[in-house]
């Protein structure tokens, strides 16, 4: 009954975002924009921390290479948008492979310092290898000509590209429900309650954390992908630890023990975030003190403290 | 062949630097079991304290060596009874959260009340100048912290092998409630341990100030080389975060000589290499998960 109720507002969530441009000021197409996008980046970050269990500080790296590839293609190459989506999504999932790598084979603390590391050498990268990434400027001046299947699309105008980043997002998002609710993301699940007990079943721990950090790695890519065009540049900021921090936030904000936690956590960060940014500069630390008090005392988020609550109240 | 006495002294000084860093990030790993992401931020926090104190205030230099790392430490003892006693009950992935949202709220605090401007600060009249060494003039500044570096790694092998307050520190970080079990206070030691890591850092940071640019990014940069220091050395090493720290500075001091083009790569290419070929580090033993 309850979960029927949830689906029920889930779908009436997605009605709104839908009919949004026809209701909403222009602003907040923008603002939604970014949610939607964010939101994706923060559920592909969960799949490894509220899902398997490793804190990654290093994830930004798969979103900057995502909006890298996606700029670039479209800059140099000129193809449509949904081809340069598959093309970062591949290229972030491979780097995640490679990167992945070195980082599953230790433990939790490892694991943290090394994706930080390794997350800052690829900014690193980006920053200096002038001759390809353009430093500091970053890639900018690239245009979409078509979205690609032989759509017409107006890809200029933000409302059209709003409902294709809703398309995308949703779509994207559901793959990683099918996934975290399959039985390898029961395994994932079991992982990061006992890895010691899933390897004495004869699994793999290793090869598992791996393929659940590539698919992260993935759709982190295709977040970014989306991101580089409706920013209209992909810069070194992109990969820099302090963006890696806010998939961190949002999956804390709004609960890393739900499915959808991340997404309620994005759209708070971005609300918030576009409130506090008219009062104060300082967001990035009104940030850090909001991350902290939550670690301290509200660690369930808010969606997950209100979805325990409901969903043990008796009827 | 001219170019290898300045390299190896250059090696040397970035490596005893790294060394005092990295070991206080190893010594609250050991005792508290948490890697300190805000490390790097009390490290630059010192930077900052040396440079007020120094450049705006005027001080003498000694005063801010003196002073500053003390300033930080009692930060680290207010982090610590108003922040992270909440969280030494929990999960290990809950401290790695709250060091890294305080590693957030001491760059950005830093970065408002300073600016993301580059700030200076000058080495004393006494450690001013060159003089000349193997051949070629070398920074007497260098020398000192050449010597600082030394001055420290035989005081913290002192404490940890000949004092009661090492032994205390080492039974703590061995066995927790057994330590406790025998009447030693293991609250104090584990706020102890933790504001004597960021004293280290602190100083660290007041040492470095003079010959590293002062910037709120000094922190982010000294913490990714701490880390690689640590995966190259071993978590929780003693012995480990020295040899990490030599080999980091031996990368910044040979590699930027003789391949300056791929100097912000190499040490990450190290820290891959050990990783495949000894994961837990060169003194490393039973991180495997």
């Amino acid at each position: 009954m309850k979960q029927n109720i949830l689906t029920g507002v889930l779908l009436a969530v997605i009605a709104l975002l839908v009919a949004l441009p026809w209701f909403a000021p222009y602003f907040y197409i923008f603002v939604f924009t970014e949610i939607l996008i964010l939101g994706l980046f923060a559920v592909s970050f969960n799949l490894i921390f509220g899902f398997t269990g490793m804190l990654s500080f290093g994830h930004a790296a798969y979103f900057g290479m995502g909006a890298y590839t996606t700029a670039m293609l479209l800059l140099h190459l000129d193809w449509p948008l949904l081809y340069t989506l598959v093309a970062a999504m591949a290229l972030s999932g491979l780097l995640a492979l490679v990167i992945g790598f070195f980082c599953v084979r230790l433990s939790e603390v490892y694991f943290a310092m090394l994706t930080l590391a390794f997350g800052m050498m690829v900014f690193t990268i980006a920053h200096s290898w002038r001759d390809v990434t353009n430093g500091s400027d970053g890639i900018a001046g690239f245009r979409i000509s078509e979205f690609g299947l032989g759509l017409d699309l107006v890809m200029g105008n933000p409302a059209v590209y709003y409902h294709v980043t809703l398309a995308i997002v949703v779509i994207a998002a559901l793959v990683l429900y099918v996934i975290s609710r399959s039985s390898f993301g029961l395994i994932l699940k079991a992982i990061r309650q006992n890895p010691e007990r899933v390897a004495f079943c004869g699994l793999n721990v290793r090869s598992y954390r791996l393929a659940s950090f590539v698919i992260a790695g993935i759709f982190a890519g295709l977040a970014g992908a989306l991101m580089a065009p409706f920013l209209r540049v992909a810069s070194p900021e992109l990969m820099h630890w302090s963006l890696s921090a806010e998939p961190v936030l949002m999956s804390i904000l709004g609960g890393t023990g739900y499915f959808m936690g991340p997404f309620v956590g994005a759209a708070l960060f971005v609300l918030l975030e576009t409130w506090i940014t008219s009062y104060t500069g300082a967001w990035m630390l009104f940030l850090g003190i909001v991350l902290a008090l939550m670690v301290m005392f509200f660690r369930k988020g808010v969606l997950g403290t209100f979805l325990d609550w409901w969903m043990n109240k008796n009827d | 062949m001219s170019g290898l006495g300045p390299a190896l002294l250059n090696s040397l000084e970035m490596g005893l630097l790294l060394f005092v860093i990295a070991v206080g990030l190893n010594i609250v790993f050991g005792v508290l079991n948490i890697i300190n992401f805000a490390h790097g931020a009390l490290y630059m926090l010192g930077a900052y304290f040396g440079y007020t104190l120094i450049s705006i205030l005027g001080l003498p230099f000694w005063i801010a060596l003196l002073t500053a790392p003390l300033g930080v430490a009692i930060i680290a003892v207010l982090i610590d009874r108003l922040m992270l006693r909440f969280i030494y009950d929990r999960d290990i992935a809950d401290s790695l959260l709250l060091t890294f949202a305080i590693m957030l709220i001491i760059s950005e605090s830093v970065r408002s009340i300073y600016g993301s401007n580059i700030q200076a600060v000058y080495p004393p009249a006494i450690l001013d100048g060159t003089v000349s060494l193997l051949g070629s003039p070398y920074p007497i500044y260098s020398l000192f912290v050449i010597a600082m570096g030394l001055i420290i790694l035989a005081g913290l092998w002192y404490l940890f092998n000949r004092t009661r307050v090492g032994k205390i520190m080492r039974a703590a970080a061995l066995d927790r409630d057994m330590a406790e079990a025998l009447c030693i206070n293991t609250r104090m030691v584990v706020t102890g341990v933790f504001a004597f890591g960021a004293w280290l850092a602190g100083v660290g940071g007041v040492i470095a100030a003079p010959m590293r640019t002062i910037d709120p990014g000094m922190g982010e940069k000294i913490i990714i080389e701490s880390f690689i220091i640590v995966v190259i050395g071993g978590l929780g090493s003693f012995p480990g975060a020295l040899i990490g720290a030599l080999i980091l500075g031996a990368i910044y001091g040979f590699g930027g000589r003789y391949f300056p083009e791929f100097n912000l790569l190499l040490p990450f290419l190290g820290m891959a290499l050990v990783l495949l070929f000894k994961p837990t580090g060169i003194m490393g033993k039973g991180a495997n998960a």
